[in-house]
Formats: C-alpha cells, sequence, structure tokens
C-alpha cells in the first residue's frame, strides 16, 4: 500500500479548495479562498495573525461548514464539509498547535484513541502494538507504543500526533506552527520526518510564521490576508521581500484617531523596563515609555507580549531585571501592588480574565475602587459608586440604558469600555493594553481609538500590544517588535511618514537582512 | 436599531431571570406547607411553626456561613465538627459557676479558630477546599471527643439556656438568632466592599486577582465566617440541650447546610446566589422534616423523600433557568 502511494505520481492535485467563504454572522471570516495541494508536496500557508488561515483548515477538517459556494475536492471528487469524521475518513488529518494527547495513557493507545483495536469490547493491547510498531518504525522513532505520553518531550509528542495521522491513512496532514515548542534538534528530526512523509506522497500543509522554515521545506507557498487569497508562490519566487508585501499590502483603514504629539527631544520618560524576564518566555527585555506617549508592541501571537505584561504588572512573578515608574525602582509582586503605584493592565481575554459577567456594570466599574471609596467600616458608598459609573459611561460613550443591568448582556465593545473604564478610575498613570480592539465592531474600535488618543494627550503613558499591524501604526508613536521572547528591534515614526509596516513583519518573522533596505 | 432591539431583549431576558433567581424556591416552600396543612390539619399552627422554626435555626445559621464559603466556588465540610467542639467548649466553660456566660463567647470563638485554620491553609497554601475540610471535618471530630473525654457532658443549670428553650415576645430565640444571622450576612455581601470581593472572587477568581482585590484575604474571609457561625450553631445546640456529646453532635449536619445553600439556588461554582435564598432553603428542609413526621412518614421514608424532594427541586429550577440564561 505504501508502494501504491509512493508510485503516484507526484504532482497531481490531491486537494482542491474552491471559493471557500465562512461568515459567522456579519463577521466574514474567510472570502472566495481558493488552494489546491498536490501529492507529495510540502505547501506552507503564511498571513497575518487572523488572516483566515486557521479557518481554512477547520473548513477542511470538519470542524467548520463553508458557506454555500465553496467547493472542497479531494482526488477530484467534491466531499461534503463540515464533518470531521468525513474527512477523517477521506484522509484528511490536522496536527493542532496543542497538543490533543492525552498524557496519561499510553502511546499505542493515543495513537488509536477512539479507534481502539477490540475483541467483543476489550482492548486488545497485542494488536494495539503490533499495529502502532511499524507506524513508530515508520517515523524512524526510538519510543515504543507502551511508553507513557506524560514521559515524553513535546517534540516526541509532536511525533506521537503525527503517528496518531498515519493510523487513519492520512494523506492529507495539516501542520499548524508545529515547530513553536520544540528545539532545534527536535524541529530537525521533525523535518527529517516531513521528507520522509513527503517521499511517501502524502501532501503536506505547513502553516507557520517563520520565514527559515518555510525557505526550507516548503514546495510552494500561499498567502492569505485579510480572509481572502493574495497568491501563490513556486518555491523559485520565494523570497522575504516579496513574501512580506503579500502579507502587508493593504491600504490603511483611515478610522484610526491620532491628534496626540509624542513629545519629541526633552520626553519625560514614565515607565523604565530594564532587562525583565521569567527565565521561560519572556528574556532580558528593557524599554521605556514617555508620557503622553503611546508605544505599540508588536510580535506573533506567542512571541512573548502578553507574558511580558503580566511580568510588569505583577500578575505573575519575574525572576530578572526591575520595573523603574518615575525614577523610582519598583518591587511588584501582585496586581495590587502595580495598581496602587499607577500601572494598570487591560487583559486579551476580557470574559476569562476581565469581566464578572455575574455582575452589573456599575459593579465591573467600580470593583478596583470601592475599597476607596467606602464609607468607614468597608460599608459600600452606593452614590458614589452611581456617580463614577454614569459619569464613565457618559465618557467613553458606554451603550446600555442602565449601568445596573448585568455587564454580560453588553456588546463585545461595550464590555471592553466597561473595563476600560474600570481601569480609568484608578487614575493610572500607566496603561497596559493587550488587544485593546480584539472581538470589537468597527464602531467600538474607533472610539476605544478615540480614547487612548485623549489619554495619551492628558500625559498618561499608554502601551498597546495588537496583532494588528495597521492598529499599531495607525495610533502608536513608536512601535517594538517581540520575537521569542526577545524585544527584536524598534521601529519608529518618522514626522510625516507612519510607522514602516514591512519592517514589523519582517522583525516578527525573523527574515531580517533580506528587506532591511526596505524598511 | 437592530442592535438596540437585541439590546433590550436582552435586558428583558437579564430582568426575567433576576427575577426568578430572587423567587427561586419560595414556591415550592409554600406549596410543601399548604400540602403537609391539608394532609396533617395541622402545619399552620401557631405552635407547630415555631417549633418549624426552632428546628430550622441551627441549620439557617450554618448554612448561612457555607454560603459566604459556596459563593467564592469553595466548600465546607467541617462545619458539622465544628459545632460538635464548639459545643463541647461552651458547655464545659459554662461548669465553671462564675464564668458560666462566657461559655458562648468561648464556642464563638472556637469556631472561629477552627475556621480560620481552613482558611489560612486555603487562602495561603493554597490546597483544595475540599479535601482541607475534608480533613478537618475527621480531625476536628476528633478535638471534640476528646475535649470532654469521649463522654457527653451536661449542665443542668446551664446559664445561657434562655437561647435554646426561651422567647423573646413569643418567639423562640434560636429563631431570632438565626433570621439576625440572615441579616448581618445579607448587610455584609450586599452593603460592604468584602460582600462585593466575595461574589468577585467566586464569579471569576484571575479576574479578581488582576483587579488589585486581595483573594487570599477573601477565601481566609469566608471559612473564618463559616467557623465562626458553626460555633455560634454550637452554642444554640449545647443552650437547647443542656449537654454537649463530641461523638454524635453535628453529624453530617454540613450536608443540610450545603442542600439549604443549593436550595436556595447559590451556584455551585460561586459568584451567583443570595442569602434569602438560603433561609428559604432551610426552611423547605426544616418543613419537610417536620411535615413529615406530623403525616406519620416512618424515619426510613423521611429519609428517601428528603433526599429527592431536594434532586427534583433543583432540577426544577435548573430546567426554568435554562432557557432564560446567557450564552
Amino acid at each position: 500500500m505504501m508502494a501504491e502511494q509512493a508510485a503516484r505520481a507526484t504532482g497531481t492535485p490531491v486537494l482542491e479548495m474552491r471559493n471557500i467563504s465562512k461568515s459567522f454572522g456579519t463577521i466574514r471570516a474567510l472570502s472566495n479562498v481558493s488552494l489546491t495541494v498536490r501529492t507529495g508536496e510540502v505547501h506552507a500557508l503564511m498571513g497575518e495573525n487572523g488572516a483566515g488561515k486557521s479557518t481554512l483548515m477547520k473548513v477542511l477538517s470538519g470542524a467548520y461548514t463553508a458557506d454555500p459556494g465553496g467547493e472542497v475536492l479531494i482526488d477530484g471528487k467534491s466531499v461534503v464539509t463540515g464533518d470531521p469524521i468525513k474527512a477523517k475518513a477521506n484522509g484528511i488529518a490536522v496536527i493542532y498547535q496543542e497538543l490533543s494527547l492525552a498524557p496519561n495513557l499510553t502511546v499505542g493507545q493515543n495513537m488509536f484513541l477512539g479507534n481502539e483495536p477490540s475483541r467483543f469490547g476489550v482492548l486488545d493491547r497485542s494488536a494495539t502494538r503490533k499495529q502502532a510498531e511499524p507506524i513508530l518504525k515508520r517515523l524512524g522513532l526510538n519510543f515504543d507504543a507502551d511508553q507513557m505520553v506524560s514521559n515524553l518531550s513535546l517534540g516526541e509528542r509532536q511525533m506521537v500526533e503525527i503517528a496518531r495521522a498515519l493510523t487513519t491513512k492520512a494523506r492529507i496532514i495539516v501542520m499548524d506552527e508545529p515547530t513553536t515548542s520544540l528545539t532545534t534538534r527536535e524541529t530537525d528530526r521533525l523535518f527529517e520526518v516531513i521528507a520522509s512523509l513527503k517521499g511517501q506522497g502524502i501532501a503536506i500543509i505547513y502553516i507557520s510564521h517563520r520565514m527559515e522554515e518555510v525557505y526550507q521545506l516548503a514546495d510552494r507557498v500561499s498567502v492569505l490576508r485579510d480572509s481572502g487569497y493574495v497568491g501563490t508562490l513556486e518555491r523559485s519566487e520565494v523570497s522575504a521581500p516579496k513574501l512580506v508585501s503579500m502579507m502587508v499590502g493593504r491600504d490603511l483603514s483611515s478610522f484610526y484617531k491620532k491628534e496626540h504629539h509624542a513629545p519629541a527631544g526633552a520626553q519625560r520618560t514614565v515607565l523604565s523596563v530594564r532587562g525583565i524576564g521569567d527565565g521561560q518566555r519572556v528574556h532580558d527585555c528593557s524599554f521605556d515609555v514617555h508620557a503622553g506617549e503611546v508605544l505599540g508592541i508588536a510580535g506573533l501571537v506567542g512571541s512573548g507580549r502578553t507574558e511580558l505584561a503580566r511580568l510588569i504588572f505583577g500578575a505573575d512573578a519575574k525572576t530578572t531585571g526591575s520595573v523603574v515608574l518615575d525614577g523610582r525602582e519598583l518591587s511588584i509582586t501582585s496586581p495590587r501592588q502595580a495598581m496602587d503605584a499607577g500601572i494598570v493592565y487591560l487583559t486579551e481575554d476580557r470574559k476569562a480574565l476581565g469581566l464578572f459577567l455575574d455582575m452589573s456594570i456599575s459593579e465591573n466599574i467600580n470593583v478596583a475602587v470601592i475599597g476607596s471609596d467606602a464609607r468607614s467600616g468597608g460599608i459600600l458608598d452606593f452614590g458614589k459608586a452611581r456617580r463614577r459609573a454614569d459619569k464613565a459611561v457618559l465618557d467613553l460613550s458606554i451603550r446600555t440604558r442602565s449601568t445596573g443591568i448585568n455587564v454580560g448582556a453588553l456588546s463585545g465593545g461595550n464590555q471592553q469600555k466597561a473595563l476600560i473604564a474600570r481601569l480609568l478610575e484608578t487614575r493610572p498613570r500607566v496603561i497596559i493594553l493587550d488587544e485593546p480592539t480584539r472581538g470589537v465592531d468597527v464602531g467600538a474600535k474607533s472610539e476605544i481609538y478615540r480614547i487612548i488618543d485623549e489619554l495619551a494627550r492628558e500625559g498618561i503613558a499608554i502601551i498597546v500590544i495588537s496583532s494588528d499591524l495597521p492598529e499599531i501604526i495607525g495610533i502608536a508613536d513608536r512601535a517594538l517588535v517581540m520575537r521569542e521572547g526577545r524585544i527584536a528591534g524598534e521601529v519608529k515614526a518618522a514626522p510625516g511618514t507612519p510607522i514602516a509596516q514591512e519592517a514589523i513583519m519582517t522583525l516578527s518573522t525573523g527574515a531580517v537582512g533580506c528587506s532591511a533596505q526596505e524598511a | 436599531m437592530t442592535a438596540i432591539q437585541t439590546e433590550n431583549k436582552a435586558m428583558d431576558k437579564v430582568k426575567l431571570r433576576s427575577t426568578l433567581t430572587a423567587l427561586g424556591m419560595l414556591p415550592v416552600l409554600v406549596i410543601l406547607a399548604l400540602g403537609f396543612h391539608f394532609l396533617s390539619g395541622r402545619f399552620l399552627s401557631v405552635n407547630n411553626l415555631s417549633i418549624v422554626m426552632q428546628q430550622a435555626s441551627i441549620n439557617t445559621v450554618l448554612a448561612a456561613g457555607m454560603t459566604f464559603v459556596i459563593l467564592t466556588g469553595g466548600i465546607d465540610l467541617s462545619v458539622g465538627s465544628i459545632l460538635a467542639a464548639s459545643a463541647m467548649v461552651g458547655v464545659i466553660v459554662s461548669l465553671y459557676p462564675e464564668i458560666g456566660m462566657l461559655g458562648v463567647p468561648a464556642a464563638i470563638g472556637v469556631g472561629l479558630l477552627c475556621g480560620m485554620a481552613n482558611g489560612v491553609i486555603i487562602a495561603y497554601l493554597k490546597l483544595p477546599p475540599f479535601i482541607v475540610t475534608l480533613g478537618s471535618l475527621t480531625a476536628i471530630r476528633g478535638i471534640a471527643r476528646l475535649l470532654g473525654g469521649d463522654t457527653t457532658v451536661f449542665n443542668p443549670d446551664l446559664p445561657f439556656d434562655f437561647i435554646g428553650n426561651g422567647t423573646l415576645f413569643g418567639i423562640p430565640w434560636l429563631a431570632i438568632i438565626a433570621l439576625v444571622t440572615i441579616l448581618v450576612s445579607w448587610f455584609i455581601l450586599k452593603r460592604t466592599v468584602l460582600g462585593t470581593w466575595i461574589y468577585a472572587v467566586g464569579g471569576n477568581l484571575e479576574a479578581a486577582r488582576l483587579t488589585g482585590i486581595k483573594v487570599p484575604l477573601v477565601l481566609l474571609f469566608v471559612y473564618a465566617m463559616s467557623g465562626l457561625l458553626s460555633g455560634l450553631g454550637g452554642a444554640m445546640s449545647a443552650a437547647r440541650l443542656y449537654a454537649a456529646n463530641g461523638l454524635q453532635l453535628g453529624q453530617a449536619y454540613e450536608l443540610d447546610a450545603i442542600a439549604a445553600v443549593i436550595l436556595g439556588g447559590t451556584s455551585f461554582v460561586g459568584g451567583v446566589g443570595s442569602i434569602w435564598g438560603t433561609l428559604i432553603g432551610a426552611l423547605i428542609i426544616a418543613v419537610l422534616s417536620n411535615g413529615l413526621i406530623l403525616v406519620g412518614v416512618s424515619d426510613i421514608w423521611q429519609y428517601i423523600i428528603k433526599g429527592l424532594v431536594i434532586i427534583v427541586a433543583v432540577g426544577l429550577d435548573r430546567y426554568r433557568l435554562k432557557g432564560l440564561s446567557r450564552t
């Protein structure tokens, strides 16, 4: 059977996705994307965060149903979308970023999870072993089927995922940023395995942000941008500048608000971060933020931006470095201390880490200051709370009939504004906003930009973490780019010229040198 | 236009939900009371209602403490044992004639200490509440037996016996204490900063930490409060019986307290619930016990019926609220 597969001429299309669109309510996550993948090729899929790569792969794996009009063909035959079991039967396997193995079971059990070899409902252990071993051998792995997954390294676990894909006779394997948590040696091992899979006629769709990997592996590269298809390059045509411009080339929307002027020259430094790190995901980060400045922090998802913010805010413990506010070194070990010092942080995940969904809008806005507002004995001052909430609703134009209703009843944008209001009530000196416009509609977005601009004009130092490059360019005076837990570089807006998008993309993907002259 | 309409709809839904939550199990309580009256013909007499209130009182006090704990998403399994240890100390202290009245504060103090021990371990050593209080359930039960040399201690001249058997304007002191406990709890939960923090910690612990709420302090408080109220329950129990027994007193009281809180509509994962619901829950349990005896149901069947009523009542409640819950 293996011979058959190898014998099948490489280069014939095994998968064709035609005009695939996917909408969630009014949001178009994919529009008219087409993709052709040939047998025995490694097809890289690139694009910014949120460009639609994951959505496209979810349509392929059956997690989502494509909107009418789109078609998925395997071996030239049209197949149904939206059915994970059928997709699996058609030979499609997806290896997700967050590994989906059960660590308390053996390698063999994981490989056949949901499809266990059994006799009359009793597990057939020897059959499991017998079927698993050849696959492990084929991948050249040096552990056996009885090994507990919990004893394996992350790289080895990834190999188990691939082995699992092979048990279902997968012919198209999707790998979603497989190397993010691997060591260099494990990455090399993975690439060897990919090469051998390729030799066996299996098509691999490889999603990655890392230029060097794409150079090394890909036969072809397709680029998505803004939920749409941009183009496909053959191996011989691939170059970093070309890919970067394909990934970013778009008009800047005009709705960014930037009227504040970061004072050039004699800038007053408010916050200095020196050599901060946690020994794991953030290493030796240093930077300054000035009064009245909006500092953007760009970088790919997983580059350590949120982790850096949490270290500054005291939400996680730092192992190295210091935080200096107005020339005084702070010893912050908890968010409470950071807030008392004047540093606040808006979480990127407002539902899980920010809002109290069962509480009212007023309570959510006031929760950080009810302690200092309270009458003696810790008795709540409802009048003060109502005045604060009413004023915040007016100032930030939070759209609601009353501040007494549950915050869960608000739209995403208004929830976000309520959270920002909570932070502002503490009268901060430094505001760290982590993805402030994620999951927020366009109208609320421009209002949030207006709020940021106003705060900067009041002289507050603002840090905006964002995966949305136009957003960083639209509102920030200066941007740091993070890559693999470090600050990879800084990009400044010169008078008259905005921050160069290409420069950020180059720094964050590590394609340094190739397009430095353009930036 | 449509956005406003959906928001209005959402608001109506929220309103309806909160009204229903507030009403909670009150209809069940009323139906049970009427049902038992109809069956026995004497349930709704002044005399019997006074007995029901007395029977409900100790569980109400324990359940009030349990409400604090469960609102933070925790659990306190040790309340029955703490009650026993506190009652022992209360009776033993009352045996010294010159300081006899100090039995009450002594019992409450012992409860507070036990609760604080739970709280420190849970809040600062970050061990799971279920396991910590399961351990103290056993350990404190042992201490309670140790206190009296594993015998029953009596004090026929208990100086604070009016608590257990006296009345004020015809209302049993036990019931008055229970009601005051509920009022104080309501005030703390709804009118103080601490109360808001308790709801916040139970609603979203990580968000509470990131908002600068001192989460360990809140956790310490709720377990200390639960312990203190268990101590109060111990004093009430001793006052009623003129005696305390380290082995038997308070056995399985934690289960009735938890049942009352859950019947009262407080969410087991924390963040949602009210002290009035707990009061109604405790009354339902007392009404069931009393009513089933009046109707002449055997002891064994009382257990079975009580258990089923709890499951069915909570099941109905969830079912009723399901259609209204937020997505």
